[in-house]
């Protein structure tokens, strides 16, 4: 047994299982990867059907996401679609990430906590594309504890709120967690985010409960009770998105011509 | 020390000789996967997926290991289980590793599965260390779930996500204990899993390791 600790023996161990093992998990890494990015996709694509209350359970989610759902990139700055980009291929997470494809953000312009914000970002139209009946778009920030990320379904008015949903949070289970709460998700229903004759959004969470009395309560949804930073997240990641810094530029079009029509 | 039968490996170290509540080992997860027990059970086959499998193959190799890098040696076997482990839960149960998150990884640094390595596969033959495996993660799935069952029906009203108690949020009666949502209140939970445990066994009670000397009578101040 003394050989069993000699330095050769100990290299030769070392190096084999060093081997043995990496080939394991890298194949593993391999084999499993496409079942992995399919429930990844199945999983964003899920989310976002939901928040559209279009899902239907028991339905192929890629058959009712391909048949209902047009991605589109639209560049933030200008409101235009980049038709350059091929919506199938864009991340713009990675994007966000690359300091050519995004721009820093500084302190009180970064409500949000994200740190950079992306040019592009990816819409998803609901309905036929020029005149959606349902505008999808991608929203995140900082909660208290994790970046929360999700998706906000708006109607064709590029105004009035269908549902809010996060598919990625970390938020603490019951309180702030409770993002996920179904019945809390029902009570954004209806809200609009700007007001009459601005794009600056109004939308915001408020402690204490929002009755028809209420002012403005077509602004305000019910804060989380328990939760003052996540709702607080909430809030700053709508304003945010919403803002001249996200989709303002984009969603102005659609009330410039629902209000011509 | 040959008196191992497998019906013995297998079994103690679900009540006899549980990890979490005699040994007191793999607290940290315990705590933060039991809010619900589907995830406590997953958690369980996991770990004694990667309990057995290292165990197995720590044995497999002992008459190799120098002693000098074993821990190293043991280390390595058990993170590849658990990236595969984390891996093929990835691409099979996506749900369920999302609410997961890091604790399947975390099943690295979970004292039960480097102590049997260290302590039983070391010395065994690999399929009495496989069962020797099996049965501490056993243990530990048991004791997972008994913490999530409480966690559960008390915090969410649920059992395996089905309502048993209808909670007020959904217009029913049952006011949910938010508390035993928050990983602290697993203390509480296993705090009393162990009491009972060991007012059935009191051979679990330990030794106090100080004596606590007899109050002294009050004086009167001099």
């Amino acid at each position: 047994m003394a050989s069993n600790n000699s330095v050769k023996k100990t290299l030769t161990v070392a190096f084999a299982l060093c081997i043995v093992c990496s080939v394991v998990v890298a194949s593993a890494a391999v084999v499993l990867r496409p079942t992995q990015q399919k429930n990844q996709e199945q999983d964003r694509m899920r989310n976002l059907l939901q928040v559209a209350e279009l899902y239907k359970p028991g339905k192929d989610i890629r058959d009712l996401y391909d048949e209902l759902v047009t991605p589109r990139v639209v560049n933030l700055k200008t409101g235009e679609y980049a038709e350059d980009k091929n919506p199938e291929t864009f991340n713009q997470f990675e994007a966000a990430k690359d300091p050519a494809q995004s721009i820093t953000l500084s302190g009180s312009d970064d409500i949000a906590g994200i740190g950079r914000r992306e040019n592009y970002a990816t819409v998803y139209l609901v309905g036929d594309p020029d005149r959606p009946d349902e505008i999808i778009v991608p929203v995140r920030g900082q909660g208290l504890w994790s970046l929360m990320s999700g998706y906000l379904a708006l109607k064709g008015d590029g105004n009035t709120v269908v549902g809010l949903s996060f598919y990625d949070q970390g938020e603490t289970p019951g309180l702030g967690g409770e993002v996920e709460n179904p019945k809390w998700k029902a009570l954004w229903d209806g809200k609009k985010i700007y007001p009459e004759d601005s794009m600056d959004p109004a939308i915001k969470l408020v402690k204490g409960g929002v009755g028809p009395q209420t002012p403005d309560a077509i602004h305000k949804v019910d804060a989380l009770s328990g939760a003052t930073l996540t709702s607080k997240g909430v809030t700053h990641l709508l304003q945010f998105w919403l803002s001249d810094e996200g989709f303002a530029e984009y969603l102005a079009r659609f009330r410039d011509k629902t209000q011509g029509a | 020390m040959a008196a191992y039968t497998p019906k013995g490996v297998l079994t103690t170290p679900i009540f006899k000789n549980n990890p979490i509540a005699l040994q007191i080992l793999g607290i940290c997860s315990a705590l933060a996967v039991t809010n619900s027990m589907s995830t406590s059970l997953v958690m369980g086959l996991a770990v004694i997926a990667v309990t057995a499998f290292s165990s197995f193959f720590v044995s497999l190799i002992r008459r190799q290991i120098p002693s000098s890098i074993r821990i190293i040696v043991q280390m390595t076997i058990i993170a590849s289980l658990v990236i595969v482990v984390d891996q093929v839960l990835k691409a099979y149960a996506y749900e369920i590793s999302k609410q997961l998150s890091v604790f399947v990884g975390l099943i690295i640094t979970n004292c039960i599965v480097m102590g049997r390595a260290e302590a039983f596969a070391m010395q065994n033959g690999p399929v009495m260390s496989f069962l020797d495996g099996v049965g501490n993660g056993l243990g530990y799935t048991v004791l997972l779930l008994a913490v999530g069952f409480f966690r559960e029906l008390f915090g969410s009203g649920s059992v395996f996500g089905f309502t048993v108690l209808q909670p007020v949020n959904d217009g029913g009666w049952y006011v949910t204990n938010g508390l035993l949502l928050l990983p602290p209140s697993a203390f509480f939970v296993i705090g009393l899993i162990i009491w009972g445990l060991r007012s059935v066994n009191p051979e679990q009670v330990e030794e106090n390791e100080f004596k606590i000397t007899a109050n002294t009578k009050a004086k009167e101040a001099a």
